[in-house]
């Protein structure tokens, strides 16, 4: 039998969910981004220390993106705009999902790519209509995948990672957000 | 053995008034009393249960103490003590058999409802009648959500459906009831020990089923055609505002998805031959229809939802035991219905307790001769210790 390799090591996920059970406090993480801002409505944020399993974490290196808004918005266009940045999590999340969801179920995975587009009346933040809410309206994500599995395999795999995706759902679900001043 | 009120109290004061079994009449079959009636596909009342468990008190010949609500139960030297509302007793062995569905299961969420709206939960709900008029909220969409749901709606009475994971299920698959093939295919049989994620599988919400004599199907898509407003799981309340999960497509699909994989399960059984009968042709449901935009956010201080009606499951009532036997969310450790926590402490007719099959008052059988069976051996040992101090004054029943 071909050995299933994902590239995700599955094991130590289902160690490290064995474990957490009994020490729910190691599991509570935290998360950080600071941003600067550069000028009109570009800014910079960088992501690298965070806190988990009970201490001060560092990513490998500091990540830096940039941030701002296309010409039609009359700006600068330095980065992707702040609402692409959840298409980007949401996309790069699921597809961990499906990755790794198949490891666990002995899946053969050999490409998969996602679309992911964010329905948004612009309306909504420029004050145009205050029935229009400033977020997006309709998401949707289209997956294309081969692997090693029946089309109903497969869409179990889309459907679990969403079940247990954070950002589908961070986006999904309500969440209580405090923004306070230094 | 010792029941609070009389012979299956539950059934006759703790349930809606039109519920029945979810498992036909054949399947309702007890240790000694097999289903002897007139209808043996249709489906139990509550009070034809209550009779069903009367019926078995008299031919099981069990030492029955109604009456004696059991107050605390606490270790006592090697063995017990129960304080009870008729006394104290002592026992060598305990075997809980109170039953998983004690108490309505509500969220915290409960807290920040508007004032105007009134609450009412699964465990409290007996007809349409009890409610004010207008629009209802339920909450949670297992058999109790769906069954009340339909019944409300069909009251006259608009009805919102928060839909979080489910189980769905047809109530018929090809010309059998669909129980009969989670028994017969052997599915119900699959043990604790064998299962890959016991926790899950003692937690699932009961299958959307309802038992009537039209054999009718109860699944979303019938709630739908019903009239009734599917909505995403009730992820939070603010400022009067219920806030519904987005991911409301998915919870489908993973219904669907499991669903599919069942009725496979089922056809591939039938094909080894194993049934000896013929089956009509393999059937597939309708895949379940989201709403084209299904509402995110309702407003409770508008009026259009007068009454929330939580169905978002039971729990059981341990508060009588004062031994460290709970994990932290209030569920009693144990591995196939032995708490090794407490030797000599033993559990029966919680769901999943030995097999799938154990949730249902039929699986109460196997487990029971298997739980009784290593209490039997445990308190024999324990008798060639010198230690034993006469018979357990607790006998295991089907709770």
């Amino acid at each position: 039998m071909a050995v299933i390799d994902n590239g995700v090591n599955v094991q130590a996920l289902l160690d490290a969910r064995e474990v957490l059970v009994d020490a729910p406090g190691a599991a509570q993480f935290t998360w950080r981004a600071s941003s600067r801002w550069e000028n009109g409505v570009h800014s910079t944020v960088r992501v690298h220390d965070f806190f988990g399993l009970g201490e001060e974490q560092t990513h490998k290196r500091e990540s830096v993106f940039d941030a701002d808004h296309p010409a039609v918005f009359a700006a600068q266009d330095n980065g992707i705009t702040p609402i692409e940045y959840l298409l980007v999590g949401l996309t790069s999340c699921l597809t961990a999902g499906v990755a790794a969801v198949a490891q666990n179920r002995g899946i053969q995975i050999r490409s998969i790519e996602a679309t992911v587009e964010g329905d948004h009346d612009i309306r909504g933040i420029l004050g145009a209509d205050s029935d229009v809410r400033n977020g997006f309206n309709d998401i949707r994500v289209n997956f294309k995948i081969d692997a090693d599995a029946s089309p109903q395999e497969i869409e179990a795999l889309v459907a679990q990672s969403q079940k247990r995706s954070a950002v589908f759902d961070a986006l999904t679900n309500p969440t209580e957000v405090s923004v306070s001043v230094a | 053995m010792l029941e609070r009120g009389e012979v299956a109290n539950a059934w006759r004061s703790e349930r809606w008034d039109s519920m029945t079994l979810l498992t036909p009449n054949w399947l309702s079959r007890l240790p000694g009393l097999s289903y002897d009636g007139a209808d043996p596909d249709g489906y139990m009342t509550s009070a034809q249960v209550a009779e069903l468990i009367t019926r078995f008190a008299a031919v099981a010949r069990a030492p029955l103490r109604t009456g004696t609500e059991v107050r605390s139960l606490r270790r006592s030297g090697a063995g017990y003590r129960l304080a009870t509302a008729a006394g104290e007793i002592e026992a060598d062995a305990v075997v809980i058999a109170s039953g998983a569905c004690n108490l309505p299961a509500v969220p915290a969420l409960a807290a920040q409802l508007p004032a105007a709206v009134t609450q009412l939960t699964a465990h409290g709900y007996r007809n349409p009648d009890q409610l004010r008029d207008g629009g209802v909220l339920v909450v949670g969409a297992s058999a109790t959500g769906v069954q009340i749901a339909a019944e409300l709606q069909r009251s006259g009475r608009r009805v919102t459906l928060a839909v979080g994971e489910h189980v769905r299920m047809p109530r018929s698959y090809r010309g059998r009831d669909v129980l009969w093939w989670m028994e017969a295919s052997g599915v119900w049989d699959q043990r604790h020990d064998e299962l890959d994620d016991i926790a899950r599988a003692r937690s699932l919400p009961s299958p959307q089923l309802i038992g009537t004599p039209e054999r009718a199907t109860l699944d979303l898509n019938a709630l739908s055609d019903l009239g009734v407003e599917l909505v995403g799981r009730l992820a939070s309340v603010r400022d009067g505002c219920a806030l519904f999960s987005g991911g409301l497509r998915n919870v489908f699909a993973l219904a669907d998805l499991k669903l599919e994989r069942l009725l496979d399960a089922f056809d591939e059984w039938a094909l080894t031959g194993a049934a000896a009968q013929d089956f009509s042709a393999p059937e597939r449901l309708a895949p379940t229809r989201p709403p084209s935009s299904p509402r995110l956010q309702l407003d409770l201080r508008s009026g259009e939802i007068r009454t929330v009606l939580w169905a978002t499951g039971f729990r059981p009532d341990y508060g009588w035991l004062e031994l460290p036997v709970l994990d932290a969310k209030g569920a009693l450790r144990h591995d196939g219905g032995v708490v090794a926590d407490s030797p000599g402490l033993y559990a029966l007719g919680l769901p999943v307790l030995r097999r799938r099959k154990s949730t249902f008052i039929h699986g109460i059988e196997a487990d029971a001769r298997e739980v009784v069976g290593e209490l039997v051996s445990r308190l024999g040992s324990a008798g060639r210790n010198g230690s034993r101090r006469g018979p357990s004054q607790s006998l295991p029943t089907p709770a």
